[in-house]
């Protein structure tokens, strides 16, 4: 059974349908992408998935139904956000910033070692644990959103535009990032507008176009489509 | 007489402090005015009347008041304020003033429209630099001031603290660490609410006549004070509190501008919009992109 199953979808704001009725899935261990351009939908999908807004349809996640379920139980099961523009806590220091990534974990030993794993995949962020969180670099932003949001052991990552805004260097750095958090056993649903590198390293990816799924396949397959080359990739 | 006016304004001022201290906590983690706050102050003034013509026991009164107090809020923000959240701040706000003038109404069909005596009793007073200071006023004072550095460091230090500043700093990102945001939007209106109901307390020891509209004047001062302190920023309302009591008591003390007394205040509160914003102590949002 996959790790996360969509069925028809939907999202409505007010008169507009932001999603009309999409489906598909991820299975355990694998690195999904959502491709599409503004407007397309993608970060509403994931905002629905993970209990941020209204919508309906299924929405299986690890065999329960999470559709109706409130986004701080959802995160308790195991799924976690790192929502698109970061959103870390830009009043609280780099080590606050954790320490409410790992909200709900109770034992202190396990949250030792959890820092100490999330300082070794970012070691600025070791250094700057005492640091107001608003004063970090853009990129440096997005490793304390992606490290905050390991703190809470999740089963299923989804990230949302992780790339945005960073220069050439930073994003090949973070797609090697999301690549070794996969290897560690992490399932990956990845939304991007960087077509190429996203594709690169996903095993299936699913193009949206207003608010519908209009092309599936594995991240090779979508990589050598005329229809994506043309549209997402510019050539 | 500059001393005793000195006393007198750190004592309202100490009261508009502990009022503020609930404006400002509701505001900056739940970030809406709370504009019915003034009237939980005169319902929980109401439970501690009736606590003490039941049992006589003032200290009893106030806890049942402060517990009251507290389900009284929380249950306001359910009602009136849970189901707009989402929703433009002006129609939370125009909630927030039906709250109010429905808590006075329900107050005066209960208990009719003439003033209630709460004698909770005379506490003494101190000879302090020649001085005579009445007992209720240094408690007051020490009261808030205690009261704003625990809050200070529970908001700070414990999990639940920081999980407030969490929700106030980006209440989406909250929720995605696994936060119940519903549950700490309830626990801020009962310290708030309990807040108001000690505030309540000290007033009734100032002057024990107690009507349905009690709460709405200091209400509205204390609001003011916590935007001179600057809004959200819990030392703010402290400072904010104190200044404005004290400026208020100078004010009365002189006769050719006593009477233009509330004019004073509001203007103050109108310089410092005008100067800083944030209100004295509060900060400027600093957010990298």
């Amino acid at each position: 059974m996959a790790l996360l199953e969509v069925n028809d979808l939907k999202v409505a704001y007010g008169v507009i349908n932001a999603l009309k009725g999409i489906s598909f899935k991820v299975e355990k261990g694998e690195i999904v992408t959502l491709i599409g351009a503004n407007g397309a939908g993608k970060t509403t999908t994931m905002q629905s998935i993970i209990g941020l807004i209204k919508k309906s349809g299924s929405i299986i996640f690890d065999g329960q139904d999470i559709s109706k379920m409130m986004c701080h139980d959802i995160v308790n099961k195991g799924m976690v956000l790192v929502p698109e523009g970061r959103k870390i806590f830009s009043e609280l220091t780099v080590y606050e910033n954790l320490l409410m990534g790992a909200y709900k974990q109770k034992d202190k030993n396990i949250f030792k070692e959890d820092i100490e794993k999330v300082y070794k995949r970012f070691p600025r962020l070791k250094e700057r644990q005492k640091q107001v969180a608003g004063t970090l670099s853009g990129g440096e932003q997005q490793m304390l959103a992606i490290g905050r949001a390991l703190m809470s052991h999740p089963t299923l990552m989804m990230l949302d535009e992780p790339s945005m805004g960073l220069s050439p260097k930073l994003v090949s750095e973070v797609f090697d990032i999301i690549k070794g958090i996969n290897d560690d056993g992490v399932t990956i649903l990845l939304v991007e507008q960087n077509a190429t590198r996203s594709l690169a390293i996903s095993d299936r990816a699913y193009v949206l176009e207003l608010g519908s799924i209009v092309l599936e396949g594995s991240g090779k397959e979508l990589l050598e489509s005329d229809m994506v080359k043309k549209a997402y990739l510019g050539y | 007489m500059f001393f005793e006016t000195l006393i007198n304004g750190l004592s309202s001022g100490g009261t508009y402090a502990m009022i503020a201290l609930g404006y400002t906590m509701v505001y900056g983690i739940a970030k809406m005015l709370n504009f019915a706050h003034g009237d939980i102050i005169m319902v929980s003034a109401y439970v501690l009347f009736v606590m003490i013509s039941l049992t006589g026991q003032p200290l009893i009164a106030l806890i049942i008041s402060i517990i009251f107090s507290m389900i009284l809020g929380v249950v306001i923000e359910k009602l009136a304020y849970k189901p707009l959240r989402g929703s433009s701040p002006l129609a939370v706000l125009i909630s927030a003033i039906g709250m109010s003038y429905l808590l006075q109404s329900l107050v005066q069909m209960i208990f009719g429209t003439a003033p209630k005596m709460v004698v909770i009793g005379d506490l003494g007073s101190i000879t302090m630099f020649g001085v005579r200071i009445p007992v209720y006023i240094l408690l007051t004072l020490v009261c808030t001031f205690l009261i704003m550095v625990l809050l200070s460091i529970y908001i700070k230090y414990s999990k639940v603290g920081r999980a407030m500043i969490a929700v106030s700093d980006n209440r989406d990102a909250a929720m995605l660490m696994g936060i119940d945001v519903n549950k700490i939007i309830a626990l801020t209106f009962a310290i708030g609410s309990a807040l108001a109901a000690v505030a309540g307390f000290f007033m009734m020891i100032k002057s024990p006549s107690l009507t349905n509209t009690l709460g709405a004047m200091p209400g509205i001062k204390a609001f003011t004070a916590a935007v001179i302190g600057g809004i959200g920023s819990i030392p703010g309302a402290m400072v904010g509190g104190i200044l404005l009591g004290v400026i208020e008591a100078f004010s009365f003390r002189m006769p050719m501008i006593a009477p233009y007394t509330d004019a004073i205040e509001f203007l103050i509160l109108i310089i410092i919009l005008l100067v800083k914003p944030s209100g004295l102590l509060g900060k400027m949002k600093r957010e990298k992109v």
